[in-house]
């Protein structure tokens, strides 16, 4: 039983458009059975953030490839990308690469 | 740089390889203390300043390996407000103010293009981001010039002209070149007298909004013609292509009139192989050495530089995170585009899903990109003698008589004739030539009534294929047409007065190297 937790949900790199150019989010993540974990999060922000078009942000289980992942500013790599478990006031921001240049 | 570890005993094609992931309880790669914040390539995590030495190390390493920036050289740094332009920007700042055993040592300006028209942002969008840009370009400190893309209505047909350049001769002369700027400080008394005057040469220039008119902001009816140009064209593809194609001309542009010899553009690692393979598929294969490569000398007196070309897209933003580079996000014409849209979303696509399946894709196909060896036809430097494309200044590689390049060539040829028909025209009866120049004769007199016939000749493969998707050329800014009129009657009055020339050499253009 996961209590629930209190993170900030950052976008960058033009991610913001998909969500109303919002960029920094503070949610707060409901209780439930099975604990938090990236994978998770993005079901959860398909529901509740995202605006539109889920193909340019999800594919699959995972992030888009092109979307860069960061938990408290390291790379999700180190941590275990999909199954790292969230912990309360954890920053996890999805830096778009595919924009620009 | 070492990547010998990076040709991995490959598993089974098919199925991907099994890295073991690095975690957190691990030590940086290098310096085996610190608490690694990125993994690079696979598996290599780095800590914070180890990462920050090696992405610095990277472009020194990329800019003194190929020694084509002379000391005191005028260097214009593209600058799109994206995330690998604003670190090329970025490091260029910090460069200039090391000490002086490693500073850089090139004049440096930086050129915004306003692409918001192209895009079809609305005009307070357009200020608005113009706002933030300039805010980071007074953070900078450099000379800047912001252009809006509609200035191509105003450029005159001299840009697509290859200039000579006095070549920089031996191999020597770049070491010369830097022993006599040393020799220069030295006498000119000690470092420190340098930094000011050249702060104070930066406050001095110029900061020009607009240098090719007196107005600010572009005219309504440019942004007008503008849009109606890439509202014509029928896909995405040939919009891309010809944004880029123009924004090319206009940085160009402003480049020449103000003196500067090269620009530097911040095309990542992972954009260029995106643009290996997407060049590639546009037809445009004999020129990727130019295109992908580190410099890019098809203009003539300026060259184009790629310094960032051995970041990856994901260094960059790691970087840009961590050391807070300010960038400018500006939609583009594929934002938001579904991944099919256009032949570049869908290689990009390709390629970065390959990637996370197969971590070495980028790298190798960068490697590949780097053995490629600009190759000049029949052994002519540069070949400024030879015909080039009216639109990117490569040399021609169309040859009627080999079959494949003269699809594009029938191509255009049969335009000519539907159009003329449609006019209810009679075809001309020189069409029937027997001599071997008959494709050229009929071409030459269908020419003068058919502007996108005159146009399409004067191109490369690829580029005949990008203009094949814009339904009329008139939408074209001016100056390509009216050299496309220039050469074409040029190539005309050769032809007419062929006969009485004095051939010292026969220049065949058959001979194509494959």
């Amino acid at each position: 039983m996961a209590a629930p937790l209190s993170v900030e949900v950052e976008f960058g790199g033009g991610a913001e458009l998909l969500f109303d150019g919002v960029k920094k989010h503070q949610v707060t993540l409901p209780g439930q059975e099975e604990p938090w974990d990236i994978r998770n999060l993005l079901v959860w922000i398909k529901k509740n953030l995202l605006k539109e078009r889920p193909e340019l942000f999800l594919q699959g289980d995972s992030v888009r490839p092109g979307i860069l992942v960061l938990i408290n500013d390291a790379d999700w790599e180190l941590l275990g990308e999909l199954d790292y478990q969230l912990q309360d006031q954890d920053s996890v921001l999805f830096i778009s690469t595919l924009h620009g240049g | 740089m070492c990547e010998v570890g990076e040709d991995y005993a490959g598993p089974a094609p098919g199925e991907p390889p099994s890295t073991p992931r690095p975690g957190r309880e691990q030590k940086c790669v290098k310096c085996k203390e610190g608490p690694p914040v990125v993994v690079i390539r696979a598996g290599d995590a780095f800590c914070r300043d180890c990462f920050k030495a090696l992405y610095v190390h990277k472009f020194r390493a990329m800019l003194g390996k190929n020694r084509l920036i002379f000391p005191g050289e005028k260097v214009l740094l593209a600058w799109s407000g994206g995330p690998s332009s604003s670190s090329m920007v970025w490091q260029v700042l910090e460069g200039l103010s090391q000490d002086s055993a490693k500073k850089l040592r090139f004049v440096p300006g930086v050129i915004f293009v306003d692409e918001g028209a192209a895009c079809g942002q609305s005009p307070e969008d357009r200020a608005k981001t113009l706002a933030e840009v300039k805010l980071i370009l007074q953070t900078v400190g450099f000379p800047w010039h912001v252009v809006a893309l509609e200035e191509v209505f105003n450029l005159t047909p001299s840009v697509l002209r290859c200039s000579a350049r006095e070549s920089s001769g031996a191999k020597g002369a770049y070491k010369a070149a830097v022993d006599s700027f040393l020799q220069q400080q030295h006498n000119l008394g000690a470092d420190s007298n340098i930094s000011p005057a050249q702060g104070e040469e930066q406050l001095d220039l110029p900061q020009t909004q607009a240098p090719l008119g007196p107005a600010e902001f572009p005219t309504a009816s440019q942004t007008e013609a503008l849009s109606r140009l890439f509202d014509s064209a029928k896909t995405l593809t040939a919009k891309e292509e010809l944004l880029q194609t123009l924004r090319t001309h206009l940085i160009l542009h402003v480049a020449r009139i103000h003196g500067y010899s090269k620009v530097m553009t911040g095309d990542s690692c992972t954009r260029l192989a995106i643009k290996l393979m997407t060049n590639l598929a546009l037809g445009r294969g004999a020129f990727l050495a130019w295109d992908t490569g580190f410099s890019d000398e098809r203009h003539g007196d300026v060259v184009i530089v790629r310094p960032m070309r051995d970041h990856t897209l994901k260094e960059v933003a790691f970087y840009n995170r961590l050391f807070a580079v300010p960038s400018v996000f500006t939609p583009a014409v594929d934002t938001k585009a579904p991944e099919k849209a256009s032949i570049h979303r869908l290689m990009e696509a390709f390629i970065l899903r390959l990637q996370t399946q197969f971590p070495s894709t980028v790298s190798t196909v960068y490697r590949t990109s780097e053995k490629l060896v600009k190759a000049p036809r029949e052994g002519c430097a540069a070949s400024l003698s030879g015909p080039h494309c009216l639109l990117c200044m490569c040399a021609l590689d169309i040859d009627t008589n080999d079959s494949a390049t003269a699809f594009g060539a029938q191509t255009s040829l049969r335009l000519s004739q539907t159009s003329q028909t449609e006019a209810g025209m009679a075809i001309p009866s020189c069409c029937t030539a027997d001599k071997g120049q008959d494709q050229s004769c009929c071409r030459v007199a269908c020419r003068r009534e058919d502007p996108s016939a005159s146009v399409s000749e004067q191109l490369c493969y690829g580029c005949r294929v990008t203009m094949k998707d814009l339904p009329s050329p008139d939408t074209l800014p001016p100056y390509i047409l009216a050299e496309a009129q220039l050469r074409s009657q040029r190539a005309w009055v050769m032809q007419e007065i062929q006969e009485y020339l004095i051939e010292d050499s026969d220049n065949e253009a058959d001979t194509v190297q494959s």
